[in-house]
């Protein structure tokens, strides 16, 4: 018997082209994303320096993040926008990588497409330059965004140079209280380990709250290992991850398939493995949570009122707060249920996925939203809209007063026209409340689908439950 | 890429944590296709605000930024790095940083020197009382000096050989070409191709 690993170690050594000694390794990627916006500067750089895509049998593009969700069949009307994605389709034809346009059946959201393709499978690498590529780790992949330079770097050689990770045990044990959900969870994290954490860090999330999950659960959940710090988040495979990946498209077949089983089962963490950091959490204890500041790690549960800076730990955190109370127009004491929104989005690569869908519906169905509040739901890719759509969620998102759009990352970060106006708030199943993130100006709160669909009826941040009592 | 040996410049205090990649540079501006031009996207937002530390006149043809703790946090997007190049900057100084933004840095010539947050406060006094304070990064040594003081800073000790020789890792990679060849023959048949 060889050292106890964790799966982050595992994974890593099964994938070392060359160790390195003083200097990083060498280490292989078995599945390259690309999408319009981090692409085009790293096709300029190989096109300079004369090079070939090494492998576009392992290299896949959509069009997600510039991509207007309404007339989707017409000319996108954005001339910059149009450009970027009329420049992403020449590279992918002059490389001869596989693109799936808006259009396609397969388009949408990178890290949505990538899973239900079956192209997302345990002890794989793989990057995109996008940060949320940490969603993959879901299925036990070592899965991280990289930055344009690494994206040219993995076009060209397949291979990443990089440092070995540190590993840090999420534990969530006990059974999650009726109404609360996957991002629940991940908001609670990022919340108590802060937004820098997991720096220098693979977060494997573990126990039974998190194998009770579902993989679309597990996908919200590592989604948001970037946002506390972390590269890249995994949860190690199970008999959840081989139902949803049997008969995929790109699944294995036959004897591949048992192969491939054999081999994943053999990934989970040793028992008796060290990791360099635990935190855990009591499941029992948790509660439909919201962020009430300009970072993801300023949250809160929503029975809590806006902090007051003066309470805060140290002097960077007085700051903080204060800056970010200053820019959300929020007063402190006052209770997060009292804060009311104008728009409500639920979507994203956190939370557009038919799972997510179905709980804001099931909230939705017979109920309307709030006069003067927009609620906008964007499906993760086609194919989550086409199933929406098979299961009549459309029809219930439309009777209660919701715009129905296509897919893409739309107002998660408003490169699109979808766009908070300044000083317009939000309350956002996505993953970020930094800035100006949805728009110039615009305010965002995080929560779940269901605190989404209920808050969109109530006009202030409110839980399904809060619903019931109000009936 | 060109080789950072020793860099002296005047910096600019910035007094906050957590600054994102969505402030260095919003989305709106990723839409561009070239590796260039993105100083007008700069902090876009913050610098509508006249106040704003780059906007005043004591801290302009600043090369030199020193930031609070996370700074680069949030997206992956490589264009943060070229906005700060764009506008002059050549160094970073901060207490901690996010490992993407970080690791783009490494990759574009842009030095994130990390160093101990009582001496990003001591910076910040000095650069504030005197804005045009000469601020010396010495890649060599691994030290930050500012009038009396000298302080070390850690960097990776790999960025920073790259750094010194000024080298592009695509190029050293593509070395070891017949390893990733033969790591290739090695691929099970159960792994997905596109």
């Amino acid at each position: 018997m060889g050292t106890p690993r964790t799966m982050a170690e595992k994974v890593w050594a099964d994938h070392i082209v060359t160790h390195g000694e003083g200097k990083p390794d060498l280490l292989y990627i078995d599945l390259h994303l690309i999408h319009e916006v981090t692409s085009p500067q790293a096709f300029d750089g190989l096109r300079d320096a004369g090079r070939p895509v090494r492998r576009p049998d392992l290299t896949v593009a959509t069009e997600d993040h510039n991509i207007p969700t309404v007339d989707v069949d017409k000319p996108i009307a954005d001339p910059i926008s149009r450009i970027q994605v009329e420049t992403l389709r020449r590279n992918c034809e002059e490389f001869g990588v596989k693109l799936y346009p808006l259009g396609d059946v397969e388009q949408g959201i990178v890290h949505v497409v990538g899973p239900q393709m079956g192209l997302t499978q345990p002890g794989m690498t793989i990057v995109c330059g996008d940060s949320h590529t940490s969603t993959h780790g879901a299925f036990g992949a070592l899965a991280f965004g990289i930055g344009t330079s690494e994206v040219e770097h993995v076009l060209a050689t397949q291979t990443l140079p990089l440092k070995p990770f540190k590993t840090m045990a999420i534990t969530v044990e006990g059974e999650l209280p009726a109404g609360v959900s996957a991002k629940d969870i991940i908001l609670a994290v990022i919340a108590k380990i802060g937004t820098g954490g997991g720096q220098g860090y693979v977060l494997e999330y573990r126990g039974s709250a998190i194998r009770n999950l579902s993989m679309e659960g597990r996908m919200t959940i590592c989604n948001m290992s970037i946002e506390a710090g972390a590269r890249a988040g995994l949860v190690a495979p199970d008999e959840t991850t081989f139902a949803y990946l049997k008969d995929k498209p790109h699944s294995p077949q036959g004897a591949d398939w048992d192969a491939a089983v054999e081999y994943w089962k053999s990934l989970p963490t040793d028992s008796d493995a060290k990791f360099d950091a635990e935190v855990i959490i009591d499941a029992t204890t948790l509660s439909p949570f919201v962020t009430w500041g300009t970072n993801p790690g300023q949250g809160l549960p929503l029975s809590a009122s806006i902090p007051n800076p003066g309470d805060a730990a140290n002097e960077v955190e007085r700051v903080a707060i204060e800056q970010a109370l200053s820019y959300m127009d929020l007063t402190p004491g006052t209770p997060l249920k009292e804060i009311a929104v104008d728009t409500v989005f639920l979507g994203s690569c956190t939370n557009g996925r038919i799972e997510d869908l179905r709980a804001a519906a099931a909230v939705l169905e017979g109920r309307s939203v709030a006069p003067n509040v927009r609620l906008l739901v964007v499906p993760g890719s086609t194919r989550v809209r086409l199933q929406a759509e098979s299961e009549g969620l459309d029809q219930v998102f439309l009777a209660a007063g919701a715009e129905w759009r296509g897919a893409g990352c739309s107002m998660c970060l408003a490169m699109n026209p979808d766009k908070l106006a300044p000083g317009e708030r939000s309350a956002s199943t996505s993953n970020r409340n930094f800035e100006g993130r949805q728009g110039p100006g615009g305010r965002t709160h995080l929560v779940s689908p269901e605190v989404a669909a209920a808050t969109a009826v109530a006009g202030t941040l409110s839980s399904p439950a809060d619903l019931e009592v109000a009936s | 890429m060109e080789a950072f040996t020793v860099h002296t410049g005047s910096a600019a205090p910035l007094r906050r944590s957590n600054v994102d990649t969505d402030q260095i540079i919003p989305a709106e501006y990723l839409k561009r296709v070239t590796r260039h031009g993105f100083e007008d996207a700069l902090f876009a937002s913050w610098r509508k605000d006249p106040e704003f530390i780059l906007n005043r006149p004591e801290y302009q043809g600043v090369s030199i930024l020193v930031a609070g703790p996370d700074f680069g946090t949030g997206s992956s997007r490589e264009h943060a790095v070229w906005a700060l190049q764009d506008f002059g900057f050549k160094a970073v100084l901060s207490s901690r940083y996010a490992d993407i933004f970080r690791g783009n840095s490494g990759k574009g010539g842009l030095l994130t020197a990390q160093l101990d947050h009582e001496v990003i406060e001591s910076i910040w006094e000095i650069i504030e009382s005197d804005p045009n304070a000469q601020v010396t990064i010495d890649l060599t040594a691994k030290t930050v000096s500012v009038g009396e003081l000298v302080a070390e800073f850690e960097v990776d000790d790999y960025v920073r050989w790259r750094l010194l020789e000024g080298l592009d890792d695509i190029g050293i990679t593509m070395q070891q070409e017949t390893d990733i060849t033969e790591f290739e023959k090695t691929r099970p048949t159960y792994k997905p191709t596109v």
